[in-house]
């Protein structure tokens, strides 16, 4: 029998999960679990959505309400159903490629109308359930199985992308420092409005052997020497900032949320 | 409320990432599965609870 905190939030008889050995959707799935309980929020209450790829088996996983839906729609379906029923608390599993390619129109649009979802990208830089082809968020320069020379596009930064495009909470969070990763995943479903964590997740199978990464320990530890958080930021230059990722909250204000500005319209043209 | 080391072989997958980070070396992988050959050290921290991506192994309160 597992933990409590697993028993509680997961569904034990579809563990253990798919995901390769070493693999961290696992570990940010279980920080989504904390976060929940931390949050004390009604188990009827929270839908889960997801879309297509290794991230959105989650979905399968968490025993709440869930929905594994198509492809890069997650955003959609999520959309819906925040729509038809505002009060339920709508978390969203995607990957990078699920996020900002096959739904990236899905993407911005949710974040353009800041409606209360919350989107976790378990970004790992790579497709994996499909054999390794290149994602938008592999670097430019590296390698997978559809870029055997190197990619040459530009990589996407997902949390900038979705800023951009009107989300009101953006962070990001890696596999290192996984109790920050839950503090931020926290703050993004307590967050009114649009919110996204990208989550620095790892692929030793496909990623990490494409780029000679190393395995999933020395993965880890990769990203311990190369992030740090946005306070420590503040005081480094360009030059040392150049090999780091920043982790913690990117963006943080209040814009009105649709589906209120929605039952706003419905209260004022019920009373003309 | 004591608290024990509890691990679930089962859906160990081998990874080693308790093993690496576990602080006072409590953990070990042997044929792709976890095993806490130095029980005695081990300090209840829950480091390996908060990494292991397949919740294989963690801390649990029990009652004396």
């Amino acid at each position: 029998m597992p933990s409590k905190l697993i028993q509680k939030y997961m569904r034990e008889e579809h563990l253990p999960h798919i995901w390769c050995p070493g693999c961290s959707h696992g570990s940010f799935m279980r920080a989504v679990a904390v976060a929940v309980d931390r949050l004390g929020l009604d188990h009827d209450k929270v839908v889960f959505v997801s879309g297509i790829g290794c991230s959105s088996r989650s979905a399968g996983y968490m025993d709440f309400n869930t929905i594994h839906t198509t492809h890069g729609r997650a955003f959609a379906f999520a959309t819906g159903i925040k729509m038809a029923n505002p009060e339920l608390e709508v978390i969203l599993f995607t990957g990078d490629g699920d996020a900002s390619a096959i739904g990236g129109n899905h993407l911005i649009h949710a974040c353009r109308r800041n409606i209360g979802i919350t989107t976790l990208v378990m970004n790992n830089n790579i497709y994996g359930m499909t054999g390794g082809q290149y994602s938008p968020t592999t670097p430019t320069g590296e390698f997978g199985t559809t870029a055997p020379y190197g990619n040459i596009d530009r990589d996407f930064d997902i949390a900038e992308l979705a800023k951009a495009a009107g989300a009101t909470f953006t962070a990001r969070a890696n596999t290192y420092d996984l109790n920050q990763a839950t503090n931020l995943i926290q703050k993004a479903i307590e967050h009114k409005g649009f919110s996204l964590v990208d989550c620095l997740s790892i692929c030793p199978s496909y990623y990490g052997r494409k780029n000679k990464k190393g395995d999933a320990v020395k993965m880890i530890q990769w990203q311990k020497e190369h992030t740090v958080s946005v306070q420590k930021a503040q005081n480094m230059t360009e030059e040392e900032l150049q090999d780091k990722i920043v982790c913690g909250v990117l963006c943080d204000y209040d814009y009105p949320e649709y589906t209120e500005k929605y039952q706003q319209i419905i209260d004022r043209v019920r009373k003309d | 409320m004591k608290k024990e080391l509890m691990i679930q072989a089962e859906w160990c997958k081998g990874c080693g990432i308790c093993a690496a980070f576990c602080p006072k070396h409590v953990l070990e992988v042997k044929n792709e599965k976890v095993e806490a050959v130095r029980k005695e050290d081990c300090i209840l921290c829950g480091q390996c609870e908060l990494r292991c991506p397949d919740y294989a192994i963690w801390v649990e309160e029990v009652s004396e």
